[in-house]
C-alpha cells in the first residue's frame, strides 16, 4: 500500500531533476545557519573568508554570553511565552466553545468583531497600547508584553471551527451521564482537540518567540526583556557589526527553538495533519 | 530654668536631624539613568564598574543603569518614559537631541546645581567644541560624556605600495582625491579591487556629510536651532565633491555605505582609507592586521569635523533629591581620572583637558598616539547639526544626502529639496 | 438547556476574551482613530481639534505614497513567491525524494530563527565586494553590486529575506494538507492516465484552497506586520527606497513624536489591511471545497 498522499504524484516525471532542484533549494535555505554555525566557530578573521583549515574556537560564544544577560533573557523569553501560551489555552478555549455550542444574542456580531484581530494584530496599535499599558501601570513588564497578545483571534478561530465538527452526539452522550456544560467541554471537546492545540502552540510559540518590534518598545529593563531585544546590543553598536559574535549570540538564543525541532518535528506535522487546519 | 529650656530645645533639635537622618539613611536616593552602548566591548561592565565605585563613595545613592540600545532607540526609550510619567533621572543621550528634550519638557539645566565655584571651574573645565551642543539660551542642558569626532583612518602598507610617505595623510581634499586615484586599484577586467576612500552614507549621513561642509567653511544651521542652510552654494559644492569621488572619479564605492560594515571593510583591505568615528579607535586598533595610521580629516578652506556622541542630561520628573543625587554621580564620573579610563577603555575622547593631563591619559597616548588626533581635531570642530524637532529635519537632509549619492537626484536639487522641507518643519519654532 | 441559560453560559464563556480584545484591538482602533483628528501637542502648544488636516498632509507627503507603494510591491513580491515555494517545498517533501528529512529541517529552519538576528546574517550576504553574494557572483565572473545601497535592488533584496523566512512555515500547513487527500484520489488519476501537472491542477490544488486561503491571510499580514529587517537592514534607505508603512509609522510615532500623524497613518494601514481581508474572505471563499 502505497503511503498517503505519494500517489497524488503520480510516477512517470523526471525525478533525478526534481531532487536535484529541491536539494539545491534545500542547501541555498540552509546557508544562513550554516554561515551562522561557521562564523560562530571561528575567529573574527575567518568570519568572511571560509578557509577550511581555520581554527575553531568557542571564544565568541564566551564573549556574546558576557556582553549581555542571556540567562535572564532566556528566563523571561520563556516565562513569556508560557504566560501567552497558558492564557491563550485557557481564554480562546472559553470563547471558542461558547461560539460554537451557545446561541446567544449579538453572536454572530462579536464573532465578526473578533475576527476583526486576525487582521488587526496589537503591534499595528503600538502607540495606543502603549499608552494603555502606562494606564494599567504595567509598563515594564512580562505581563506587559503578553497581554495583548492572549485573547488570540487565531487561536478562537481554529478552535471554534474544530469544536464545531466534534459530533453533538459525543456531547449528548456526555450530558445523559449528568455532566454540566464545563464538565462537557474538559471531557469531551478538549481531549479530541489535541491535535489542534499541539499544532496551535507551535505556532504561538514561535511567534512569540521571535516577536521584536513591541516587546522593544513596552520593556525598558533587563527584567523584562525577551532575547530579541537583547540580541539588539549587537546590532545597536557604533563600531559596527562584529559577525563573529552576532552569530554566537544568534546560536545561543535560537538553539532551544531549533533542537526542539529537530527532536519533534514529525510529531509537530502530525498534529498539523491531525488539526486538519486545511 | 533658662538653662533647661535651652537644653531641651536643644535636645529637640538634636532628636529631630537625628531621626530625619535616620530616615533620610534607611531610604536611599534611587538614580536611574539610561545609557546607550555605541561601542563595543564590555561596556556594560565598565558602567556597572562606575555604579559600584560610586555607590560605595556616596552610600545614601543608588545607581541604576539601564542599557538602552544605540542612540536612536534611547532617545525613543527616554521619550517613551517621560510621556507616560516614568522617566529615568538621567541619561547619556545625543547631544543633538538638546532641543527636543527641551520642546518635548523633558529635561531641566544644570544650572540650579552649580552653586559653588567648585561646581563653576568644573563646567569651566570641558571642551568648549563638546559646550557648543550643551548649552542653550544661556543654560546648560547637557554635561559631556562619551563625544567623539570623526576621523580618517587609513593602511599604512597600501600608502607604500601606492608610493605614498605612510607617515603623512593627506592634508587637503585635493591631495585626498589625489591620493585616492594612486591608491584605487583595478584587477584585468577593470573591476574595482581596492577603493581609495570611503566615506559612509547609511542610517546617519548627514554627520559625516557635516565633516564636509565644514571643511568648505560652511555652517549648516544657526545657534538657536531654528535655521537650516542646506542650499548654501558651500554646502552644495560640499555635497558634490562628495558624489563625484564615487560617480566620476571613481575612487568610491557607488551608492550607499553601510556604515556598520564600514570598519570590518578596512580590516578586509578593500578600501586604503576609511571616515569614522574615533570610537572605531580601539575596534580599529584590536582587528586591523596591518599597520594602520589616523589622521585629522582633510581641509578644503580649513579643517573641520563635527563633534558627536553623548551628553548627560536631567530629567524634570525626577524628584529634587534625586536630580541632586544625579548631579553627583555626573559630576563625579566626568571628574578627570574617570573621564580619562573611560576615554581609553572605549576610544571616546576625553571631555576634559585636565583628562588629558593624568599619568594614565598621558601613557596611553604616548603608547598610541593616534588617540590624541581626535583630541587635536577639536578645535576645528564645530557643534553638530542640532536644530527643533531635530530628527524630522535630519532625516530630511539624509534623504536628500542619499538620493545625491545614489544619483536618482543632482546634488543642487537634493539640497534644494531638503532645505524647503526643513524650512516646512521649521518654521513653527521662529515666532 | 433553557434559552436563559444558553444565554448566560454563552456570555459568560466569551467575556474574558472579548473583554481582552475589546482593550487591545478595537478600543486602540477607536482612539486612534479619534486622535487622528487632533494635532501633536508639544511643549507650549496643546492639542486642538484639526479635522482632515492630517489626512490632508498625508496625501501631500511624498513619503508616506513611496512607504506605501513600496509595501504594495512588497506584498506584490512575497505573497505568491512565499505560497509558491511553500507549495512546492510541500510536494516535494511530501513526495519519495532521497532526504526529505533533512530537506523538511532545511525548509523550516528559518521560522525558528528571530529576524532580528536573520537580518544581521543576510547583511553579510548582501555586503558589497566581500558578501556571500560577491563571493558567487564573483566566482561566476559577475561584477560587485551593492544590493542594499541602490535604490533599484534595496526593497528586493528585502523581499527575498522575508520570502526565506516565510516559505518554510507554510510549508507545514501544505504538508499537512496534502497527507490529508486520499491516496485512492491518486491511484484513480493513475489508472486513466491522468499527467502530474493535469493531477495537480485538477484535483490538488483545488483541495488545497483552504490551505491557501489560511496561508494567504498571514502572509498578507506579514507583509504589513513584519518591519524588523528594515529597523536592522536599511533603516527605510536608501532614500526611502525600502519604507514600508509599519516602519514608517514607527518612525513618526517613536522618532519624530508627532503622535497624531501617526495616527493618521495607522488608519490608513487598518484601512488597507481591512480590505485585504474583505478580498480573501469574500473572493476566495467561493473556490474553497470543504471536505
Amino acid at each position: 500500500m502505497t503511503a498517503p498522499g505519494a500517489a497524488s504524484i503520480p510516477a512517470g516525471w523526471s525525478r533525478p531533476a526534481e531532487t536535484l532542484a529541491a536539494w539545491i533549494l534545500g542547501l541555498l535555505w540552509v546557508l544562513p545557519l550554516a554561515y551562522a554555525l561557521w562564523t560562530a566557530v571561528h575567529p573574527g578573521e575567518y568570519a568572511t573568508h571560509f578557509v577550511p583549515s581555520a581554527p575553531l574556537t568557542l571564544e565568541n560564544f564566551a564573549k556574546a554570553w558576557q556582553a549581555a544577560p542571556f540567562a535572564r533573557y532566556f528566563l523571561n523569553t520563556i516565562l513569556l511565552c508560557a504566560l501567552i501560551l497558558g492564557g491563550q489555552l485557557v481564554l480562546c478555549t472559553l470563547a471558542a466553545y461558547g461560539f460554537a455550542r451557545f446561541e446567544f444574542p449579538g453572536r454572530k456580531l462579536l464573532f465578526a468583531l473578533v475576527l476583526m484581530q486576525l487582521m488587526v494584530m496589537p503591534d499595528v496599535l503600538l502607540v495606543e497600547n502603549y499608552r494603555t499599558m502606562g494606564a494599567l501601570g504595567l509598563r515594564d513588564t512580562i505581563l506587559a508584553i503578553g497581554l495583548p497578545y492572549i485573547a488570540s483571534a487565531f487561536g478562537i478561530f481554529l478552535l471554534r471551527q474544530t469544536f464545531k465538527s466534534i459530533p453533538r452526539e459525543l456531547e449528548e452522550a456526555a450530558r445523559v451521564e449528568g455532566c454540566g456544560p464545563l464538565q462537557v467541554l474538559w471531557k469531551v471537546y478538549v481531549p479530541l482537540a489535541r491535535p489542534v492545540y499541539v499544532a496551535y502552540a507551535l505556532v504561538s510559540v514561535s511567534y512569540h518567540w521571535n516577536n521584536f518590534l513591541w516587546p522593544l518598545i513596552i520593556t525598558n529593563s533587563v527584567e523584562s526583556r525577551p532575547l530579541t531585544v537583547g540580541l539588539q546590543v549587537f546590532s545597536a553598536t557604533d563600531q559596527g557589526i562584529d559577525w563573529s559574535i552576532i552569530t554566537a549570540a544568534t546560536l545561543l538564543t535560537t538553539a532551544p527553538l531549533l533542537l526542539g525541532f529537530l527532536v519533534f518535528q514529525r510529531r509537530f506535522v502530525q498534529s498539523f495533519m491531525r488539526a486538519g487546519i486545511r | 530654668m533658662k538653662f533647661m529650656k535651652r537644653l531641651a530645645c536643644t535636645l529637640a533639635q538634636f532628636v529631630a536631624v537625628a531621626l530625619s537622618a535616620g530616615v533620610l539613611a534607611q531610604a536611599p536616593v534611587e538614580v536611574s539613568f539610561y545609557y546607550p552602548v555605541a561601542v563595543g566591548g564590555p561596556i556594560t561592565k565598565i558602567v556597572d564598574g562606575f555604579a559600584a565605585d560610586f555607590e560605595k563613595e556616596n552610600p545614601g545613592i543608588r545607581i541604576k543603569p539601564i542599557y538602552s540600545g544605540s542612540y536612536q532607540e534611547s532617545i525613543t526609550k527616554a521619550l517613551t518614559a517621560v510621556k507616560s510619567n516614568d522617566a529615568p533621572v538621567t541619561s547619556v543621550l545625543l547631544s543633538t537631541d538638546m532641543y527636543t528634550l527641551i520642546d518635548e519638557d523633558a529635561i531641566v539645566p544644570f544650572d540650579t546645581f552649580i552653586k559653588t565655584d567648585e561646581d563653576r571651574a568644573w563646567l569651566k573645565g570641558f571642551y568648549p567644541a563638546f559646550m557648543e551642543n550643551s548649552q542653550t539660551g544661556g543654560k546648560t542642558w547637557g554635561i559631556p560624556f562619551q563625544r567623539s569626532t570623526i576621523v580618517l583612518f587609513y593602511n599604512k602598507d597600501m600608502f607604500k605600495e601606492a608610493g605614498l610617505d605612510p607617515n603623512r595623510a593627506p592634508g587637503t581634499w585635493k591631495e585626498m582625491l589625489d591620493y585616492a586615484q594612486r591608491l584605487t586599484k583595478r584587477d584585468a577586467s577593470g573591476k574595482v579591487t581596492q577603493w581609495g576612500v570611503q566615506i559612509p552614507s547609511s542610517g546617519f549621513p548627514y554627520w559625516l556629510f557635516q565633516a564636509l561642509t565644514t571643511e568648505n567653511d560652511a555652517l549648516l544651521m544657526n545657534a538657536a536651532g531654528t535655521e537650516t542652510y542646506y542650499d548654501k552654494p558651500a554646502v552644495i559644492e560640499a555635497l558634490q565633491y562628495w558624489v563625484d569621488l564615487a560617480r566620476k572619479q571613481k575612487v568610491h564605492p557607488e551608492g550607499i555605505v553601510e556604515w556598520g560594515t564600514t570598519p570590518k571593510d578596512f580590516f578586509e583591505r578593500k578600501m586604503a582609507m576609511m571616515w569614522t568615528t574615533t570610537g572605531n579607535l580601539t575596534n580599529v586598533k584590536a582587528n586591523a592586521k596591518f599597520d594602520f595610521g589616523v589622521a585629522m580629516l582633510p581641509s578644503s578652506k580649513r579643517r573641520g569635523s563635527p563633534t558627536g556622541g553623548g551628553n548627560f542630561y536631567l530629567f524634570k520628573q525626577s524628584k529634587p533629591e534625586q536630580q541632586a543625587a544625579a548631579f553627583k554621580f555626573i559630576k563625579w564620573v566626568t571628574s578627570p581620572a574617570r573621564a580619562a579610563q573611560w576615554g581609553i577603555d572605549t576610544g571616546y575622547v576625553a571631555v576634559r583637558p585636565d583628562a588629558w593631563e593624568t599619568p594614565a591619559m598621558k601613557k596611553y597616548v604616548a603608547d598610541f598616539p593616534a588617540a590624541a588626533v581626535a583630541r587635536d581635531q577639536l578645535q576645528f570642530s564645530v557643534a553638530e547639526l542640532s536644530t527643533h524637532d531635530n530628527q524630522r529635519v535630519t532625516k530630511a537632509l539624509n534623504d536628500g544626502l542619499q538620493a545625491a549619492l545614489t544619483g536618482t537626484k543632482t546634488a543642487t536639487a537634493a539640497m534644494q529639496d531638503a532645505q524647503r522641507e526643513a524650512d516646512r518643519i521649521l518654521r513653527p519654532y521662529r515666532k | 438547556m433553557t434559552r436563559a441559560a444558553a444565554w448566560t453560559y454563552g456570555w459568560l464563556l466569551v467575556l474574558p476574551a472579548a473583554a481582552l480584545l475589546a482593550l487591545f484591538t478595537h478600543y486602540p482602533a477607536v482612539t486612534t482613530l479619534w486622535h487622528s483628528f487632533f494635532s501633536t501637542p508639544r511643549a507650549g502648544r496643546a492639542s486642538v481639534f484639526v479635522g482632515l488636516d492630517n489626512y490632508r498632509g498625508m496625501l501631500d507627503d511624498p513619503i508616506f505614497w513611496q512607504a506605501l507603494t513600496n509595501n504594495l510591491w512588497y506584498a506584490a513580491g512575497t505573497i505568491p513567491l512565499s505560497i509558491g515555494l511553500a507549495l512546492l517545498m510541500a510536494v516535494w517533501v511530501n513526495g519519495k525524494l532521497p532526504g526529505r528529512a533533512f530537506l523538511r529541517l532545511a525548509y523550516f529552519t528559518p521560522t525558528v530563527l528571530p529576524m532580528i538576528a536573520v537580518a544581521n546574517i543576510w547583511l553579510f550576504f548582501y555586503t558589497p565586494e566581500y558578501g556571500l553574494l560577491e563571493q558567487v557572483t564573483k566566482a561566476l565572473g559577475g561584477s560587485s553590486h551593492n544590493w542594499l545601497g541602490s535604490k533599484s535592488t534595496a526593497l528586493g533584496s528585502l523581499m527575498l529575506v522575508t520570502v526565506w523566512k516565510e516559505a518554510g512555515f507554510f510549508m507545514i500547513f501544505y504538508l499537512a494538507a496534502l497527507q490529508q487527500i486520499s491516496p485512492s484520489l491518486g491511484e484513480a488519476a493513475a489508472i486513466e492516465g491522468a499527467s502530474r501537472v493535469y493531477f495537480f491542477r485538477r484535483i490538488t490544488f483545488p483541495l488545497l484552497m483552504p490551505t491557501t486561503l489560511f496561508v494567504m491571510v498571514n502572509a498578507v499580514i506579514n507583509a504589513f506586520r513584519l518591519v524588523d529587517h528594515v529597523v536592522v537592514m536599511t533603516r527605510g534607505g536608501p532614500d526611502n527606497a525600502t519604507s514600508l508603512l509599519l516602519y514608517y509609522i514607527y518612525e513618526i510615532g517613536f522618532r519624530f513624536w508627532d503622535s497624531t500623524y501617526a495616527a493618521a497613518l495607522t488608519i490608513v494601514l487598518l484601512a488597507m489591511l481591512g480590505v485585504a481581508a474583505l478580498l480573501q474572505f469574500g473572493l476566495v471563499e467561493r473556490k474553497v471545497h470543504y471536505q
